[in-house]
């Protein structure tokens, strides 16, 4: 399992979405504001973090995260 | 071969490109490389699951026309039955013009439907000496029960029908089976008014937002995609070290692997997860989609049109899916 850090966290999900450029995407971006969130974008997130992280995600947990801060913190509190 | 099968698709088909149309925002390419998914099939208006289930039947008849007096018993996997009484397995076995000395009746499971059947029809052989051929017929419409503004559930379901003979030896090589059930998913997928326990009614019918821009309501069957993943990254890898404990084998010792074609991403990722190596992963889903309980006889068909399973062939099928229900076990072809 990767260990955790938010830099390595927000690489992962840039190769994970087509259409962010990567000096636009912070701990502070709202994820779900970009265009290509979807349902089945949920479903690339939530194999991500099972594959690195070792942790499950929720729809409902991906339903109250926001930024990538939010889903650090969750991962972060999952795999305590 | 000890087994023999066949399927069916409806004539209408919806394809990435058609999807695209409706909802602009998922692009054609994008919803494939999501979902492994290029078109599914639609059955018409008219067209019921029974209808689905009789044409594959016909189709295997049409290559053996002795098997029709062969059939000793006949299960009918379905949860869209013509009727809610009588049992459609018996309206089934008239239209086929089945002999009156058969037993039949409906199983009523979704995308674990086959391997359930397929330990029923094992357990009527085993137990009943004069009982040769069970016929397995499997068929869903899920497509008649999707909103249609509910883009993840219509990219995602195809409708189809299989017909499948299981064999005395088919049974005889038909390993221990694994099955597992948590009803405490059950909303996880649903069709949640319109029967006994929700009828439908004035809230029934309002449209929401399922959080993920798919619009729906609780007459239709609905899917909390995200939870279906999580369920299967649960149960999954156990289901399958506990099944090949049953039968002590190991990984190394399957020839092939065969799930349920739930979702092209997912499969991909339980592959991995499990480490089993592409070449003895066998998916069917772009052409087809998710056709419920008829994805695993619809890749075991085209499995052996390009030689993955020939005689001898040791295969493990595993199911998981609405319920929360699962199931697997190792046949040898």
């Amino acid at each position: 399992m990767a260990d955790l850090n938010i830099d390595d966290l927000l690489l992962k999900l840039l190769e994970e979405f087509d259409d962010i450029e990567t000096e636009n995407f912070t701990a502070e971006t709202s994820f779900k504001d970009l265009e290509e969130w979807s349902s089945m974008q949920a479903l690339v997130v939530i194999a991500l973090v099972d594959e690195h992280y070792g942790v499950a995600l929720t729809g409902e947990d991906l339903l109250n995260c926001d930024t990538v801060n939010d889903l650090y913190n969750l991962i972060e509190k999952k795999s305590s | 071969m000890i087994f023999q099968n066949a399927y069916y698709l409806p004539e209408a088909v919806l394809d990435n490109n058609n999807l695209e149309m409706l909802f602009p925002e998922w692009k054609a390419e994008a919803i494939e490389e999501k979902t492994g998914i290029w078109k599914r099939h639609c059955a018409a208006f008219d067209e019921l699951s029974s209808d689905c289930a009789v044409n594959a039947a016909e189709q295997l008849f049409s290559q053996n026309p002795n098997l029709r007096n062969q059939i000793q018993f006949l299960i009918f996997v379905t949860q869209s039955q013509d009727h809610a009484s009588p049992t459609t397995a018996c309206i089934i076995q008239d239209r086929l013009g089945l002999k009156a000395s058969i037993g039949a009746f409906d199983i009523n499971l979704g995308c674990t439907g086959f391997v359930y059947g397929l330990s029923v029809a094992k357990g009527l052989i085993i137990t009943n000496p004069h009982i040769e051929n069970v016929m397995i017929l499997t068929s869903e419409t899920l497509t008649k029960y999707i909103h249609p503004k509910d883009k993840s559930a219509r990219t995602i379901f195809g409708d189809a029908g299989t017909a499948n003979v299981i064999t005395r030896a088919m049974a005889e090589n038909t390993g221990v089976f694994e099955f597992g059930t948590d009803g405490s998913g059950s909303e996880i997928m649903i069709k949640r008014n319109g029967s006994f326990r929700y009828p439908f009614n004035k809230v029934s019918a309002l449209d929401y937002d399922d959080g993920y821009g798919n619009i729906t309501n609780d007459e239709y069957f609905r899917m909390k995609g995200q939870d279906v993943f999580v369920f299967t990254l649960k149960r999954v890898p156990n289901l399958i070290k506990t099944v090949l404990k049953r039968n002590s084998f190991e990984m190394e010792d399957i020839d092939l692997f065969v799930f349920h074609q739930a979702n092209g991403y997912l499969l991909e990722h339980l592959r991995k997860k499990l480490k089993i190596p592409q070449e003895r992963f066998f998916t069917y889903i772009r052409e087809v989609g998710n056709t419920v309980s008829s994805t695993i006889p619809i890749a075991l068909n085209e499995a052996v049109k390009v030689n993955k399973i020939k005689s001898g062939t040791r295969v493990l099928v595993a199911a998981f899916g609405v319920g929360l229900s699962w199931a697997a076990t190792i046949i040898e072809f």
